[in-house]
């Protein structure tokens, strides 16, 4: 196995007495897709500045390609590519000149910065916005054109923070075929996000991560396996009722998690679950059974959704 | 400019202790990471620079017509017109120079203070705020303190040229008698620096703009630029409001100008006094912003 | 104000007019007075600084070399009194052209403030009277301070400074709809950028701190045809005591500059948000 490119041991951020991150552990394999599953406020930003190597670490060991953040800081930003979490790219500039500008920060040569911003405005599929303000640009537009810049010096590794936040369905699409090119390409992306349907899509491997802390990893796939059941089925008896119900159902299926909203039901098959439940007498308002998730991973772990 | 890692100031030669960069041999990712980096250690605060003056270009329209018309408009107000009241009224006996020249060297200085504080000001905290590319550069291999001189570096860019237009203009209203007039462009380049960069290490330390930097405009540099000898000698100030003007660094780059421009008499240790003052709140300007912008950014 | 009574003040007004106005002004006047209250406030009273420090520096430390300076009436008058009124003019003009140019400027592409407000029942016109009567107020505020300031100094030569209030509300209602008229034209920071550049000789020129009469004759008529000389002039005429029947054109002046700048303002409103 090749070395890794990310190893973090015990790695904590502490802000006075609050620990935003709180002594996690997990290394990144070269051309691994990896992400940080988590909700808000659960250290996911914290931990890519940290990987980033513009946040000092409080203790633990970090290193990144082999080098440790607190001394070679610019050599190990010379590597990465960022995508921050709110777009921080130039409004004064055209799209285009924040690639270029950009690239001049590595240090690369104008004539080179000059060719690859343009191959990367092709790649963002915004090659009629090259003259276009950052301003007239769509939220999607934005994003994709921060991705490019983030590309501009051909990154071992790409940062991606929640890259989908705020993105309408369609923008978010057109933004995971792009990220799925760059994986294929081989590019070593470490990305945060708290859609489970994003992490499903990207990740090869994540850790799902709550309170600064890590809760459990694997592949999507396998944490699915370890945590949830095959099928849900989900149960709605109205607001007022869910919680009296519940108590009736004990026994049903593997496991039975009662949300303000409605009633999971764990288990290998949800229609003979949603069967057992109709011969109980119980005639839920609506009904659905669908295959386990992250979501229920998260929840099984933590007892909380992932988005609240 | 260049030079290590500014937020820790751990040094690259020094390591870390459990470092395996720092001795035996390296991995190809750690060498090629350590290549990639020598250009930017080196050059970091000139491509800010480049990337601060290109922003700064949008607004050349205005830059370039402010340049050559402030001198044209305040020496021709002031110089010419104000200067009939004053000369009239005050005549050869206790002015040894024409209000003009006296005039001349304070509103260069000034304009030097002026552009300092546009540049220093809300840009800033526009770049930590409203359009945070600090944000953006500090991600790439740049360090704080590069940016921190990158913008120091932009402000020259324009503050430099727009103060020898202005005088070019005193040499052709005829205000600088001395042969080393020119030595007073280099006074206000250092007065206009000396208030920038405190001015930056303050509003860097800013979260909002709540009116902080309007006030201080207000309750600051406006009374710097009226109570600092600028239009009448600090003399003609009552005894008590003197002090205005020997903490402000315009009154001592305004009198530093004019002793350049005209040979304004005074000791030699009050010169050198002038220009130790100024240096004194670059290099506190500087170092504190570069403090401040490395925490800031470092979250 | 009431629906019955505000269907009352509109009914008279053209059909092109009434989805412009809806004649409730007020209700955006008392918007910015909140917000003002729950802002930083201090700014709000800071702005009054400003003139007094002119007027310190200038009149008195300047003034000391100066001496006396000759009117256009000719009356021999100290060099604080001769700036007093023309530093009051100033200020006059520069908080109304801030309030409609770099104030409108924010609200109108930034915090998308008016587009709320359009989408109530408020038309162009309430918006643009709302914010010119908060710029008038603030104005006529920071004037009257000024004038006690002036009145303690001893600077106030005659009892017909009194007038110079209702004046400074001309001077402003003027530069304000002037300001916003031409704010409506603006798209970028760069272009609002020189309106800073044509205040400044403005500023500098109008017999603000130095009689007309240094002048050659050509340049005395460019500059009796900006706004800023007739507003001298006239705050000089009245804290000064020297007034005739010239005043009137002064006065005549700024009513004409009123009516342009609404004239312009409701247009571009019109064609902003209306078509």
């Amino acid at each position: 196995m090749p070395a890794p490119v990310i190893v973090a041991s015990d790695l904590t951020k502490k802000y006075k007495d609050f620990a935003a991150v709180d002594g996690i552990s997990f290394e990144v394999a070269p051309g691994e897709s990896f992400g940080l599953l988590g909700p808000n406020g659960a250290g996911k930003s914290t931990t890519m500045r940290m990987v980033g190597a513009v946040s000092t670490r409080t203790s633990g060991d970090l290193r990144i390609l082999d080098l440790d953040p607190n001394d070679y800081g610019p050599e190990i930003r010379s590597q990465l590519g960022v995508v921050p979490q709110a777009d921080n790219l130039d409004v004064e500039l055209k799209a285009r000149d924040n690639l270029v500008v950009y690239g001049r920060y590595f240090g690369l040569p104008r004539k080179v910065v000059q060719q690859r911003a343009d191959e990367l405005m092709a790649f963002a599929q915004l090659e009629d916005k090259v003259k276009a303000k950052v301003d007239d640009l769509s939220g999607g537009m934005k994003r994709r054109l921060t991705i490019a810049r983030a590309l501009i010096n051909d990154p071992r590794i790409l940062l991606l923070d929640e890259p989908t936040t705020g993105l309408d369905p369609q923008a978010r699409h057109i933004l995971w075929d792009r990220l799925f090119r760059l994986k294929e390409q081989g590019t070593t992306l470490v990305l945060t996000t708290h859609y489970m349907d994003e992490a499903e899509q990207l990740c090869d491997r994540l850790v799902v991560v709550d309170k600064g802390s890590i809760m459990a990893e694997g592949s999507p796939a396998a944490l699915i396996r370890q945590y949830s059941s095959r099928e849900v089925l989900e149960v709605r008896f109205g607001s007022d009722r869910n919680e009296q119900v519940a108590e009736q159902l004990a026994g049903i299926g593997e496991r039975v998690e009662v949300l303000p909203d409605r009633i999971l039901v764990y288990s290998e098959d949800g229609e003979a679950e949603l069967n057992h439940i109709t011969e109980l007498g119980l005639h839920p308002l609506t009904s659905l059974v669908r295959r386990s998730s992250l979501e229920d991973v998260f929840l099984r772990l933590t007892g909380r959704s992932l988005i609240e | 400019m260049s030079g290590t890692e500014s937020p820790r100031g751990g040094s690259v030669a020094a390591g870390s202790a459990s470092g395996r960069g720092a001795q035996g041999p390296q991995s190809e990712m750690a060498r090629a990471a350590i290549a990639a980096g020598t250009l930017p250690r080196r050059w970091g605060a000139l491509y800010v620079a480049e990337h601060r003056t290109r922003s700064m270009a949008a607004y050349k329209g205005t830059i370039i017509a402010t340049g050559i018309g402030n001198p044209v408009v305040y020496l021709f107000a002031l110089g010419v017109g104000l200067a009939t009241l004053v000369d009239a009224n005050v005549g050869g006996a206790g002015a040894t120079v024409s209000y003009l020249t006296f005039v001349a060297p304070a509103l260069l200085a000034s304009a030097a203070v002026t552009i300092a504080t546009e540049e220093f000001s809300y840009p800033i905290l526009g770049a930590f705020k409203w359009n945070p590319t600090f944000f953006a550069i500090n991600a790439s291999p740049i360090s704080p303190r590069q940016i921190v001189d990158g913008q120091m570096l932009s402000v020259l860019v324009r503050m430099v040229p727009s103060c020898i237009v202005y005088f070019l203009f005193m040499l052709v209203f005829g205000a600088v008698p001395s042969p080393i007039g020119w030595l007073s462009i280099l006074a206000a380049v250092a007065t206009g620096m000396a208030v920038g960069a405190v001015l930056m290490s303050y509003v860097s330390t800013l979260q909002t703009d709540s009116g902080q930097i309007a006030l201080l405009m207000r309750f600051g540099l406006t009374p710097m630029f009226l109570f600092s000898g600028t239009f009448f000698p600090l003399a003609q100030l009552p005894a008590y409001l003197q002090w205005i003007g020997w903490i402000s660094p315009l009154w001592h780059g305004t009198e530093l100008g004019r002793v350049f421009s005209y040979g304004a008499p005074e000791p030699i240790w009050l010169t050198v006094a002038h220009v130790l003052y100024l240096a004194a709140w670059f290099v506190f300007g500087w170092l504190a912003s570069r403090r401040v912008t490395a925490r800031r950014l470092n979250k | 104000m009431s629906v019955l009574e505000r269907t009352r003040r509109s009914g008279p007004l053209p059909q092109s007019l009434r989805a412009l106005y809806a004649g409730n002004a007020r209700s955006v006047m008392a918007r910015g007075l909140l917000a003002t209250k729950s802002t930083n406030w201090t700014v709000v009273v800071s702005g009054f600084f400003e003139p007094v420090f002119y007027l310190l520096a200038m009149g008195f430390g300047l003034g000391e070399l100066v001496g006396s300076v000759s009117t256009t009436t000719g009356q021999e008058v100290s060099y604080g009194a001769f700036i007093a009124p023309a530093l009051l003019a100033v200020s006059a003009m520069n908080g109304a052209v801030y309030d409609s140019t770099w104030n409108v400027f924010f609200k109108m592409n930034y915090t998308k403030l008016y587009q709320g407000m359009l989408s109530t029942s408020l038309g162009p016109l309430d918006v643009a009277f709302g914010e010119i009567a908060l710029a008038l107020l603030r104005g006529a505020v920071y004037a009257t301070g000024f004038l006690i300031v002036m009145q303690v100094l001893g600077l106030n030569l005659s009892w017909l400074a009194i007038l110079a209030l209702p004046a400074v509300v001309l001077i402003a209602f003027a530069f304000a709809s002037f300001g916003m008229a031409i704010t409506s034209y603006m798209k970028t920071f760069q272009q609002m950028d020189w309106i800073n550049f044509v205040m400044l000789p403005m500023f500098l020129f109008s017999a603000t701190f130095y009689p007309l009469s240094v002048y050659p004759e050509w340049i005395q008529t460019v500059i009796q045809a900006l706004p800023l000389w007739h507003a001298v002039e006239l705050m000089r005429g009245l804290t000064t005591g020297a007034v005739d029947a010239g005043v009137l054109w002064h006065v005549l002046y700024f009513v004409v500059m009123i009516l342009v700048g609404l004239v312009f303002t409701t247009k571009r409103l019109r064609a902003l948000f209306l078509d």
